[in-house]
């Protein structure tokens, strides 16, 4: 891909405002449409254009198949935790009402953990099936 | 404060060790004893969870504060905590089993992922079972599910992927056809809350849409649990998966497909399904023709897992007898027969895990001379068999005996007269490998063959064991199911 200049300096552009945007869709699913199953797909698409254009060893570089299996677990762990969060500060679990003084606010800080789990996992899941496709996680 | 939460940790302790597991790549022996304690942990739950609601009836939990009907609901009654003690009972005795078998069977670096993806199989079947909500149980359903596959795509040989990926496909479709029918249910009632569908639902139940959605429902359910037309997937998934996968997913897996059946049919449509639709009748002929085609087609297999898994489907061929009886002796047989069937089919499997580890094959006729070998792991296998039987002083007695007292309830000797069949045809099988074992020299050449190790051979002879005592002090399984199924028939308490 050395030799296709036009694609790498269109990719490189636009690579920080896919992942910029993926951010916008996690962050506004509050008020919008969106939430962090889209946002993970497309912030997991910014890093996989990333590797299509500059070679998969340099995706393996800024991401090892190691540290994107701890994500994959991390997001899944954030969103028990917040559940966990509800059950120790006296409510049900899952209860975000318990989550700050004021019930609303709780409402907001537990979808938006709870989301930004989702987007985790869901963007390192993304990779990780790109990973074996690509046959680079054989064995490793 | 604990006991009010026993409901969702139930689920919730074994979904978030899941993802911890992979903590312990390089360790396998820390993933199993992490599993190891999680799975006592969750049985621990069950039988407090039992008894809560032996004494103080259906248990009802709010997932985030939001009442039901709008919110989730966790909703434990007598069957579900029964069905609870099977799934989390088995699973502790498994995974005390686990650790020997595994390292043998699957390789060093994808021993992790073993323990993860069963503590995923383990969560999604307690939460199957625990959840009160007809969508969350299709997410549950689909967590032990894809969770189940990747268990059975471990297994040593290269068809245990093939065997995986029918049972994908098979399996997809069943769930499938399981959320179609909760759409149609849906579309109807506007709810997807259970006690809500089972108070909307009989107004509606005679229309054309709930015509296809119990269609839809008891295809799908059955192809999960094994129904004898579509159980295609089941031999093959129970004969390449490795075998503690093969005792754990026989003795849960279809336990807990036939607890959704139950639910659907006698919880969300209270039985008013049968006069529209006579899915009891269809039900009761593919009963008996499992019972006795599948116990037929077991007396041929080389393979002695393959044989215990078609043994298997007869089996639940018993259960669903009883099941479409539609009576309380019926239903009581059937909601039994769960629990005794997940106990014998737990400890047959476990011997031929053990068997496995020792000659590295399951086939019949590999298993000569064994009887002298490996004299414990044999002799669990005999009672196991005798169980699978239904002789007298074990769980398959008792199984049976209710079974024919359901059908001489309603005079019908002919079906008494079929089940002595179909165990008659189950002595023919289990003699099989019993001749083998015993009868049979081991040839010349064969390497020396020493007993499984303690710790393999403790949890299998505590299965056996169970089986015996459970045969003879039945207050616990009969009076349970008895009550189980009374509450499902909407008779006493």
């Amino acid at each position: 891909m050395n030799r296709h200049s036009i694609l790498r300096v269109v990719a490189k552009f636009m690579i920080p405002y896919i992942m910029l945007f993926a951010l916008y869709v996690q962050f506004h699913g509050d008020f919008g449409p969106g939430g962090g199953f889209q946002a993970g797909v497309i912030f997991a698409v910014g890093f996989i254009l990333y590797a299509l254009i500059f070679g998969i060893e340099n995706g393996r570089k800024v991401l090892p198949a190691g540290v994107n299996r701890i994500l994959l677990a991390g997001g899944v762990l954030l969103y028990a935790g917040v559940g966990v969060a509800g059950l120790l500060l006296e409510g049900n679990y899952l209860d975000y009402f318990v989550l700050a003084h004021d019930p609303v606010h709780g409402q907001h800080l537990g979808i938006l953990l709870v989301e930004l789990g989702v987007g985790i996992t869901v963007a390192s899941t993304m990779i990780a099936l790109f990973y074996v496709f690509s046959g680079q996680d054989v064995r490793r | 404060m604990i006991s009010a939460h026993l409901p969702i940790l139930q689920v919730v302790v074994p979904l978030i060790a899941a993802p911890l597991g992979l903590l312990f790549r390089r360790t396998p022996n820390l993933a199993w004893l992490l599993t190891l304690v999680i799975s006592w942990l969750t049985l621990a739950i069950s039988v407090a969870l039992l008894a809560q609601v032996l004494t103080g009836g259906p248990i009802s939990y709010e997932l985030g504060s939001w009442a039901p009907p709008w919110g989730i609901e966790y909703r434990i009654d007598i069957l579900s905590a029964f069905v609870l003690l099977i799934v989390s009972g088995v699973g502790a005795l498994v995974i005390l089993y686990a650790r020997q078998s595994v390292e043998a069977e699957i390789p060093g670096d994808r021993i992790y992922l073993f323990y993860t993806m069963y503590l995923l199989a383990l969560a999604g079947l307690l939460g199957i079972v625990t959840t009160g909500d007809a969508f969350n149980l299709f997410v549950f359903l689909e967590i032990s599910s894809l969770s189940s596959y990747v268990l059975i795509a471990l297994g040593a040989e290269r068809r245990a992927l093939t065997a995986a990926f029918r049972y994908l496909v098979l399996g997809t479709i069943g769930a499938t056809f399981y959320v179609i029918g909760v759409g149609l249910m849906y579309q109807m009632t506007g709810t997807l809350n259970i006690a809500d569908l089972a108070a909307r639902l009989p107004d509606v139940v005679q229309t054309r849409t709930m015509l296809v959605a119990i269609g839809f429902l008891t295809v799908g359910i059955g192809l999960k649990l094994g129904l004898f037309p579509v159980h295609v997937w089941l031999p093959n998934a129970y004969t390449y998966a490795p075998s503690v996968v093969t005792a754990f997913l026989a003795a849960t897996a279809t336990k807990v497909a036939v607890y959704v059946l139950l639910r659907m049919y006698y919880t969300v449509f209270q039985g008013h399904l049968f006069a529209p639709l006579p899915v009891d009748e269809i039900l009761f002929v593919l009963g008996i023709l499992a019972m006795l085609a599948m116990s037929a087609v077991a007396i041929f297999q080389t393979n002695a897992k393959r044989l215990l898994a078609y043994s298997s489907v007869a089996q639940i061929g018993y259960m669903i007898l009883g099941i479409s009886l539609v009576t309380v002796t019926g239903l009581t047989a059937g909601v039994l027969h769960l629990f005794n069937h997940a106990l014998m089919k737990a400890a047959l499997f476990l011997a031929l895990g053990c068997v496995f580890l020792r000659i590295r094959s399951a086939k019949v006729d590999d298993m000569a001379g064994l009887g002298k070998a490996m004299p414990w792991t044999m002799a669990a296998f005999v009672l196991g068999g005798f169980s699978l039987i239904g002789v007298p002083l074990t769980v398959g007695f008792i199984s049976k005996w209710y079974l024919i007292l359901a059908a001489l309830e309603k005079d019908w000797w002919w079906l008494a007269a079929i089940i002595l069949i179909s165990s008659l045809l189950a002595v023919i099988y289990i003699w099989r490998v019993v001749e083998v074992a015993y009868f049979r020299a081991r040839p010349a050449e064969a390497p020396p063959v020493t007993e499984a190790p303690l710790f393999m051979l403790v949890p299998m002879w505590a299965l056996v064991l169970a089986n015996i005592y459970f045969g003879i002090d039945t207050d616990l399984t009969v009076g349970t199911a008895a009550r189980a199924a009374q509450f499902l028939m909407g008779v006493g308490s």
